[in-house]
């Protein structure tokens, strides 16, 4: 229970780990729900766990790393309606998450809104970015769409960087204002509000990408990532279709930009670079692509050990070993790249993949015994 | 009339280094569709290996002869790492673009994490010969000597290229591949020796671009790659995958442009025109100038 209760979304991993038994199919529906409801409730816990968080579950600390981890398994699994569901590898999305953060974080600090309207307009903003940018990106397919979408995405870099009318902060960054929030959200003691309001931001995600995918668009764009011509055969438009995946995608992503400029309190340059973008991908194919929860898992597990592998790397265990094992152990990418380039030979399907690559293994083993 | 001049032989020195990152990754595109994210770990490579090569490495140094042999063991650095990604990493994968395209997005993390821990994540002082500090008046514009030695050496290995990819039976082979690589493998040629090939070709040239980078910009550091890598793509589309000469054509477009810009306009609106012509192209001739045929 209590390693459940770590990590909230993975609680929903179990029923992909442990083996079949009869009954355990009628509340399969239902654990998503039980896991929302722990991740709910978690804030309530004093329990600490030494060696995973630093402080009790209920501390500030703690609670803003999960908060992270939320927004981002809710921005892979955003990412995924486009990787996964719909085979378009973009690798501009940081950009409408950056038009998210540093959106609300310009419309509060610098012209005063009030933080509904910023938002509103933030997110009204990102949609209408993405399905502008998407509009001209979508006339290329395939790898030629990748370069494209990366060159867009760098020219948000590049305009956050120069800092065009001292709006952005450039290389400094952008701390909000927060003297125009509301209370609720301001101060290290109302930390628990924000965690709330990433794992409502993370349902939000997981829903609206459960609806579509299930709906008949959905069913489209799954047609579209594995036979594109033969979509347009059946005298549907890919364009069309691609462009509504695109735009949603793209708005998803800026609701979580929204969130996460709360959660830091301010923006910096980094979110805009590809590498966040690369991140994404990392996290989408770690998780299992197309799946429904496999991205959510890869986003939290990802985030979480890009910021706790800083503390491992500098733990004495790591310290203590020759110095061309311990320096590279010390970088959280690369510890995290050697992973994924593993995970793409050996897991191509990613962590959801599990139980279906251990059940013959599971099912092996007793039979040795019994021969 | 001076600063024209040097702007624009400013902006060809960067076009030259575009050039230099350009050419293999669209070649190795071309021939054999991997987008490879991790050429910018071969240009570390070679910037990080003349660096270490002029400060250890016996008979090599910052001037003259041993800069040259520092350069050599640089270019010899990237080149062997790109062969052994290519061999131990790309060929498992090959017909599966999109698993070949996330294995090299791992790579450029993981590879630039492990030359930042190993050699630190600030900019390192470049070992550069006394001479390419200096300036060289061209039609009473004063050009630094870095960028020159940049657009010599474009032209030597654009030139080197043209005649390999012309001359040589290879050349034939990778032209006649990224034309229509399953004829060629029908034909009884094993395709599998070009990648390799031109994948030693790239990071060779990525490599030496890395050297004559941290000349020209008197700095290495870990993530130098990453940045240049960006509009090397964009130099890609906008040339033509796989077309050499097409390369050459829209990195010195790229670069001129980019420099007159960034001096007449405000700093980073040539960065911004650039990827607006990448947009302009790629609507009127998305198969960018020269088309996906690698001309001699």
């Amino acid at each position: 229970m209590t390693d459940s209760m770590v990590e909230a979304p993975a609680a929903r991993v179990p029923d992909e780990l442990t083996p079949h038994r009869r009954g355990w199919h009628g509340l399969r529906p239902y654990l998503p729900l039980a896991a929302l409801a722990v991740a709910a409730v978690l804030p309530y816990s004093t329990l600490e766990l030494p060696g995973i968080f630093e402080g009790p579950l209920n501390s500030p600390g703690t609670l803003q790393l999960l908060a992270v981890c939320l927004v981002f398994g809710g921005l892979a699994a955003g990412y995924d309606l486009l990787f996964g569901r719909t085979g378009m590898l973009s690798f501009g999305h940081a950009l409408y998450f950056a038009a998210g953060v540093y959106g609300t974080d310009i419309l509060v600090t610098r012209a005063g809104l009030p933080l509904w309207q910023a938002a509103l307009l933030t997110i009204t903003g990102g949609t209408i970015l993405a399905g502008l940018l998407g509009a001209v990106a979508l006339r290329t397919a395939g790898i030629a769409f990748a370069m494209v979408t990366l060159a867009f995405a760098q020219v948000g870099a590049i305009l956050v960087a120069r800092d065009f009318g001292g709006l952005t902060g450039g290389e400094e960054g952008l701390p909000l204002d927060v003297s125009g929030l509301p209370a609720g959200l301001v101060g290290v003691a109302n930390t628990v509000n924000l965690y709330w309001l990433a794992l409502a931001y993370l349902t939000l995600v997981v829903l609206v990408v459960h609806r579509v995918s299930g709906s008949p668009t959905g069913r489209v764009l799954a047609g579209l990532r594995d036979d594109e011509r033969r979509v347009g055969v059946l005298g549907l438009d890919p364009y069309r279709f691609k462009l509504v995946a695109f735009t949603l995608a793209g708005g998803l992503a800026a609701g979580g930009g929204v969130v996460y400029c709360l959660i830091v309190g301010g923006a910096s340059p980094h979110i805009t670079s590809s590498e966040l973008t690369l991140s994404l991908l990392v996290m989408v194919v770690l998780g299992g692509p197309g799946t429904r929860w496999g991205p959510v898992l890869g986003g939290v597990l990802y985030t979480y050990l890009d910021h706790r592998l800083t503390a491992f790397g500098a733990s004495d265990a790591v310290e203590s070993l020759p110095a061309f094992l311990s320096r590279p152990l010390s970088q959280p990418l690369f510890v995290l790249g050697t992973v994924f380039i593993l995970a793409v030979y050996f897991f191509p399907g990613g962590l959801a993949s599990l139980r279906s690559r251990l059940t013959p293994l599971a099912r092996l083993l007793p039979t040795r015994r019994t021969s | 009339m001076n600063t024209i001049v040097l702007l624009a032989l400013t902006g060809l020195g960067l076009a030259a280094l575009y050039f230099l990152v350009a050419s293999g990754l669209s070649l190795v595109f071309g021939l054999a569709d991997v987008l490879n994210f991790a050429h910018g770990l071969f240009l570390g490579v070679g910037a990080y290996g003349t660096w270490w090569a002029a400060g250890n490495l016996p008979g090599a140094g910052p001037e003259g002869l041993g800069f040259v042999l520092a350069v050599a063991f640089g270019v010899a650095a990237g080149t062997l790492v790109a062969v052994l990604v290519e061999l131990v990493l790309i060929r498992p994968l090959y017909s599966r673009t999109i698993e070949q395209v996330l294995v090299t997005v791992g790579l450029s993390l993981a590879g630039v994490a492990l030359l930042q821990a190993t050699w630190g994540a600030d900019a390192r002082p470049f070992p550069r010969p006394q001479w390419s500090r200096g300036v060289t008046g061209i039609l009473g514009a004063q050009v630094p000597n870095g960028g020159l030695l940049l657009i010599v050496a474009a032209a030597v290995v654009l030139g080197a290229l043209l005649a390999f990819l012309r001359w040589t039976r290879y050349g034939l082979i990778i032209r006649a591949g990224v034309e229509n690589r399953e004829m060629v493998t029908a034909l009884g040629i094993d395709v599998r020796k070009a990648f390799t090939l031109v994948f030693a070709i790239g990071g060779a040239a990525a490599a030496l671009a890395g050297a004559l980078g941290g000349v020209y910009f008197g700095t290495v550091s870990p993530g130098q790659g990453g940045s240049l890598l960006i509009f090397a793509f964009i130099v890609v589309v906008i040339g033509g995958m796989g077309s050499v000469i097409g390369s050459a054509y829209a990195a010195v477009a790229v670069g001129l442009l980019q420099q007159f810009v960034n001096y007449y306009g405000a700093s980073g609106v040539g960065d911004l025109c650039v990827v607006a012509l990448l947009a302009v192209v790629l609507l009127l001739r998305p198969q960018g100038i020269a088309g996906k045929v690698a001309h001699a």
